[in-house]
């Protein structure tokens, strides 16, 4: 079975965010740069799939020309191999764009199954996974927090709110994202490391690929990047503990009218 | 001039209340254009009720099997042929898990772009535009758009006053529909009671790592209930086993937007700050007066949280 994995490049969590001089995007200087966090659940699903079932495990990530960066770790952890999309062709596509040309992608290279994280924690956006789905005519699971795959259909969990979890059914071909929960993923081994090196990393171009993408084709523009309001300077209670609880609650009920 | 196509959401039979706030937002954006509710279910009659006075123009209903429970792929045909007849300006759907998955889809198959978890809409040079977080919040963005706007709006995010009701007279659509879209929910599971979606939550107390064992989660549901808050968690409670992730407030949990949130024993790391910064209250209770939730948070104590956690119930129980 050909099993995909999108995969996503993105600054560490404890990154201190500077926004650039055009307000359109942030400084990239001193960012250390990470395997997006759900996304690890991800490529570890596929990795199990594999063991399961047999076939290839494919990374498929669209950025910059450090892309392949995160990519290897893939590959470190197991995968086969890379199918980058760091065309500078690709830059400045909105969601739409880059699942057009991930779809594309997965589709050249006869992808089966495809498993992402559920968002990306860079942009926050929560979109491709599920247009890849859309623009493949897949059924899409999103934020599942269990797999089991049983010929070609797959039962799993997820967490709908408020203490429920949902039982779905899904027919393969399809996507799944990755929440928090669903596996651990393994950590690379040292010869996993050496090996990720050999493993071979094909390119496609939004040519080769036969998509309009990039900046230039655009449904959605994202600029006047700003930093949020500080929050006004808080108050710290005093006195006895006791007082200070009544004080609060009556600040909380009389001043911020929250209660 | 706008029109606006509000997808609401339906639970237990019932239009959740994040309709109201999307409604009401509508209406106020629209400027003289219409404001169209879209139901999805399978039997939706006394569903529809009072989404008139919510400020729906109108309200389009489409009934089937497949739409009894969320099947992504039968949600989205709905709501594109729906989108197609309607040909509105801008599409609202609350920042919902389902939401989320939704709209994406539909504006895709619309070749039009979206916007998940904005947290303010406008009227732009260019059509309505919105403000969305990223990285966690750590930058805002407005986005606009080239064509028709599909947005997903973070709960709790606008103050809707009452408003001048509406017709909502409403209108069934026919929706051509598959049998099958390949994916099906065969059970829904309930872990306890009516516990609170933190996500959609106005008041949220959460735990941090020094609550030191799941049992003792319980003196902040005990506290919570007597407010109706929902209880979430830091990462390090989680990590280690106190909660589960589903509770997790935070960069790599949720992201919730209260009006009331109460950190206990919670130091206040990027990674949970992430997740409730814009929450409108913050009270900090710890026993570190130099732990930096502290300067975050409209109200602080210095305290033992197994001292104050108590005391602030027997507070809240005194409550009228």
């Amino acid at each position: 079975m050909k099993i995909g994995v999108l995969l996503k490049q993105v600054p560490d969590t404890e990154t201190r965010i500077k926004i650039n001089g055009d307000a359109n995007g942030i400084e990239e200087g001193d960012i250390k740069w990470i395997v997006n966090p759900y996304d690890e659940f991800a490529v570890e699903q596929a990795l199990q799939v594999k063991q399961a079932a047999g076939g290839e495990v494919v990374v498929f990530s669209l950025g910059s020309s450090r892309t392949l960066d995160a990519a290897r770790t893939a590959l470190a952890m197991g995968a086969d191999r890379a199918v980058i999309l760091d065309d500078a062709g690709f830059a400045g596509s909105d969601s739409l764009g880059v699942s057009r040309a991930l779809a594309k992608a997965a589709q050249e290279e006869g992808i089966e199954l495809l498993f992402a994280g559920k968002q990306a924690i860079d942009d926050d956006a929560v979109q491709v996974p599920q247009i890849v789905g859309t623009l493949l005519g897949w059924p899409v699971a999103t934020a599942i927090t269990s797999y089991e795959q049983d010929g070609d259909s797959v039962t799993c969990k997820r967490e709908v709110g408020g203490g429920e979890t949902e039982i779905v059914k899904v027919s393969l071909p399809a996507v799944f994202t990755a929440d928090k929960g669903l596996n651990s993923p393994r950590y690379a081994s040292l010869p996993g490391i050496m090996k990720a090196k050999s493993k071979p990393v094909k390119r496609y171009t939004p040519g080769d690929l036969g998509v309009e993408v990039g900046a230039d084709n655009v449904q959605v523009t994202t600029s006047g990047y700003h930093s949020p309001p500080p929050r006004p300077a808080g108050r710290i209670l005093e006195g006895e503990l006791g007082d200070q609880v009544k004080e609060l609650v009556r600040l909380l009920r009389q001043e911020a009218k929250v209660l | 001039m706008a029109d606006i196509l509000v997808f609401c959401e339906v639970a237990d039979g019932a239009v959740k209340k994040s309709a109201r706030e999307l409604l009401g937002k509508a209406q106020q954006l629209c400027d003289g254009g219409d404001v169209v509710a879209v139901v999805l279910g399978d039997s939706l009659s006394g569903a529809t009720e009072g989404l008139g006075a919510w400020g729906a123009d109108k309200v389009v209903t489409v009934e089937a099997g497949i739409l009894a429970s969320f099947v992504p792929g039968a949600y989205a045909a709905a709501l594109h042929q729906v989108v197609e007849d309607v040909q509105p300006d801008v599409v609202l759907a609350s920042a919902s898990l389902i939401g989320k998955d939704l709209l994406p889809r539909v504006a895709a198959m619309a070749d039009c772009g979206c916007a998940n978890d904005v947290t303010d809409l406008r009227e732009g040079d260019d059509g309505i535009e919105g403000t969305r977080p990223l990285y966690a919040g750590k930058v805002l963005a407005n986005v606009s758009f080239e064509d028709t706007a599909f947005f997903t709006v973070r709960p709790n995010s606008f103050v809707i006053e009452d408003i001048e009701g509406k017709d909502g007279e409403v209108e069934a659509f026919d929706a051509d529909l598959e049998d099958s879209y390949g994916y099906e929910v065969v059970e829904v599971q309930s872990s306890g009671g009516d516990a609170v979606d933190l996500a959609e939550a106005d008041r949220i107390i959460s735990g941090g790592r020094s609550l030191k064992s799941a049992e003792n989660f319980g003196i902040l549901s005990s506290a919570a209930a007597k407010i109706g808050a929902a209880v979430g968690a830091s990462r390090a409670a989680v990590d280690a086993g106190y909660a589960p992730h589903s509770m997790q407030v935070g960069q790599t949990g949720k992201t919730v937007n209260p009006s009331l949130y109460i950190a206990a024993g919670i130091s206040g790391a990027i990674q949970h700050l992430a997740g409730m910064r814009t929450s409108k209250v913050i009270v900090a209770i710890n026993k570190d007066v130099d732990a930096p939730i502290f300067q975050h948070s409209t109200y602080g104590i210095v305290g033992d949280l197994f001292e104050v956690v108590p005391m602030l119930e027997a507070e809240f129980a005194a409550l009228d």
